[in-house]
């Protein structure tokens, strides 16, 4: 690989949409330079489920029609984006992690979709992810797993860990993921990046193939708090099309990244939440990422902030509901998979009758958590249990979510770490379904109530990224992408460089 | 304590619409149980009197305005399915005695 390309891959997304906006760069380059970076590390890497390298460089090369016309362009213009596969692209196969959907080509856009590439930013192709989203790992996708940049023998983080290792690996600029119990936060933090779970009902649901409706929200990715900020403006905002999307302004998310990056947090009321790695909770945390934790509240101290211990007593419910109220929904929403409309169809020989197709076609196009999460929620959903599984889970969720409204009325935002652990080797949780769901122990409550949460840098541990959670009330984004920013100042400017420089992979 | 026996697991699988071999049955009779009897202390919250919630953020009779749009052309949702024929999607048998 050339100097000059290195250089482009290794720029931040704003960084990228200047040097093409004063046209030192061509969006072409720009984009030929991470295709080249995706041949010569996504071997080991595997953050791609398919390259778009044609429509990338028919994209860009519109980018740079529209420079040349004199056209004005969007804030990031020209950057190169991975995009999670759970989010239909009209032309491009779609398949969410799954060999059911293998071959599938949507025919239509999602609307985020359509955001990104109205906003002329290019679509590289399409990301690993665990299947239908299930997965703290990305171990769970049906063709094969992700590796993460920072080595090698190490989970990307899960679901959307195809779009967390493309960015940390500087295959792309940016990415998009979903979150439905951690699926960005969680990936974000072992991959030492940035990832923002929105408000639920900020950023449309329509086009994304649903795992859990009640929980699912699509968020950015970026290597720094203001590319995740200006990604996340991008792909807001109301959208007639969805139903739960929330008919209010987006919040002012990008100038909370720049006005964060000035670092005075004068004020400011963070409350550590004692059940999330406070002081007593430590039980499955590993003092590396306590002791990162404990080093990103002194920071904020440092800036300003007024700390306060919160207690969210029912916080420690929040695995059991939601791994209840997930399947639950998982199981509804997978009868579409049904061997009728689209994707896998087995054993139809004109003797066996549609129920035995469609239960052969399940049994192969399915993996084996998908099953499990299936037959969880048809048990959670069944009379006789629905009351005591998914009606008192619901019930938890209300307590949870009023833990949150007591917690805020003392504090304008909660930290905790984003999870439990650093990257774990690929295979370690793989046959131990619930060591694999502590993965989202820190994440889940702000899923449960809908709130929005971030995920930025606070250092390493034995060498891999620990993340810093930043929880806010609903519609606050704004909050959490201003406290980011003032960690993420500050801790670049201790460190001397960007954490992300120290990735090892070249 | 949530048993789960193979006949459970069997009985979920076909409600499921999932077919399973026996060795799956084992598999995830163990699995299963694990995992209900991990989530089953939801039920230790007494939370008789709380409301359930079913969605974070409130919104109830969501309306659009009710235009006319274009819609899909049927040729390009046909080719995604498995089979189709005369323009319709083609299913298995649906009634019990072979064609």
């Amino acid at each position: 690989m050339t100097d000059q390309s290195t250089a482009l891959t290794s720029q931040t997304a704003a960084q990228i949409a200047a040097l093409i906006s004063a046209g030192e760069a061509s969006a072409v380059d720009v984009t030929q330079a991470h295709l080249d970076r995706i041949a010569s590390t996504d071997g080991a890497l595997h953050a791609f489920l398919r390259v778009d390298a044609e429509g990338a460089l028919s994209a860009a090369q519109a980018v740079d029609d529209k420079r040349k016309a004199g056209e004005p362009l969007g804030p990031l213009a020209g950057v190169p984006l991975a995009l999670k596969d759970v989010v239909v692209t009209k032309g491009l196969e779609t398949t969410s992690g799954s060999k059911i959907l293998s071959g599938w080509i949507p025919p239509y856009d999602a609307t985020i979709t359509s955001r990104i590439k109205d906003a002329g930013i290019i679509i590289l192709g399409k990301t690993n992810m665990d299947e239908f989203a299930m997965g703290s790992s990305t171990e769970n996708s049906g063709f094969g797993p992700t590796r993460n940049p920072w080595n090698l023998d190490r989970v990307p983080g899960g679901s959307s860990g195809g779009s967390s290792a493309a960015v940390a690996g500087s295959l792309a600029a940016l990415g998009i993921g979903t979150d439905t119990g951690g699926s960005i936060r969680q990936p974000a933090a072992v991959t030492g990046l940035v990832g923002h779970k929105p408000t639920y009902g900020g950023v449309s649901r329509y086009g994304l193939i649903a795992f859990s409706s009640s929980l699912d929200q699509a968020g950015p990715f970026g290597r720094t708090v203001l590319d995740t900020a200006l990604l996340h403006e991008t792909i807001a905002g109301h959208d007639p099309a969805d139903s739960t999307s929330i008919p209010s302004p987006v919040p002012p998310v990008v100038a909370a990244a720049r006005a964060g990056a000035g670092g005075d947090l004068t004020g400011l009321r963070v409350g550590v939440v004692r059940e999330l790695g406070g002081q007593g909770f430590d039980d499955g945390y590993e003092p590396g990422v306590l002791s990162s934790f404990a080093q990103a509240v002194d920071v904020l101290t440092e800036l300003g902030a007024e700390i306060v211990e919160v207690s969210c007593p029912h916080f420690g419910y929040a695995l059991a509901a939601y791994y209840l109220i997930a399947p639950s929904e998982a199981s509804s929403n997978l009868a579409r998979f049904d061997a009728v409309r689209y994707g896998m169809r087995v054993g139809d020989d004109g003797i066996r009758g549609l129920d035995e197709v469609m239960a052969l076609t399940r049994q192969a196009g399915f993996g084996a958590e998908v099953k499990r999460r299936i037959m969880i929620g048809t048990y959670a959903l069944s009379s006789g249990y629905y009351e005591a599984y998914y009606g008192q889970a619901q019930r938890v969720r209300t307590l949870i979510s009023r833990d949150f409204e007591a917690a805020f009325a003392g504090a304008d935002v909660l930290v905790s770490p984003s999870t439990p652990t650093v990257a774990f080797p690929l295979g370690a949780r793989t046959e131990d379904p619930l060591a694999m769901y502590a993965a989202d122990l820190c994440t889940l409550p702000a899923s449960l109530a809908g709130t929005p949460a971030i995920s930025v840098p606070s250092g390493l541990a034995d060498g891999l990224p620990v993340g810093l959670q930043i929880m806010a009330p609903t519609l606050a984004d704004d909050r959490c992408y201003r406290v980011a920013a003032a960690v993420e100042s500050a801790l670049d400017a201790r460190r001397g460089h960007p954490l992300l420089q120290e990735v090892p992979i070249r | 304590m949530t048993a789960i026996s193979r006949d459970d697991v069997a009985h979920l699988a076909h409600l499921a619409r999932l077919a399973v071999t026996d060795e799956e049955l084992d598999l995830f009779a163990g699995q299963l149980e694990v995992i209900l009897e991990s989530v089953a202390h939801v039920a230790d919250v007494a939370a008789d009197d709380i409301p359930p919630t079913t969605h974070a953020v409130p919104l109830t009779n969501v309306t659009r305005p009710d235009r006319l749009g274009p819609s899909l052309p049927p040729e390009e949702v046909l080719a995604a399915a498995p089979a189709a024929e005369g323009g319709r999607f083609r299913v298995p048998r649906i009634l019990d005695e072979p064609a």
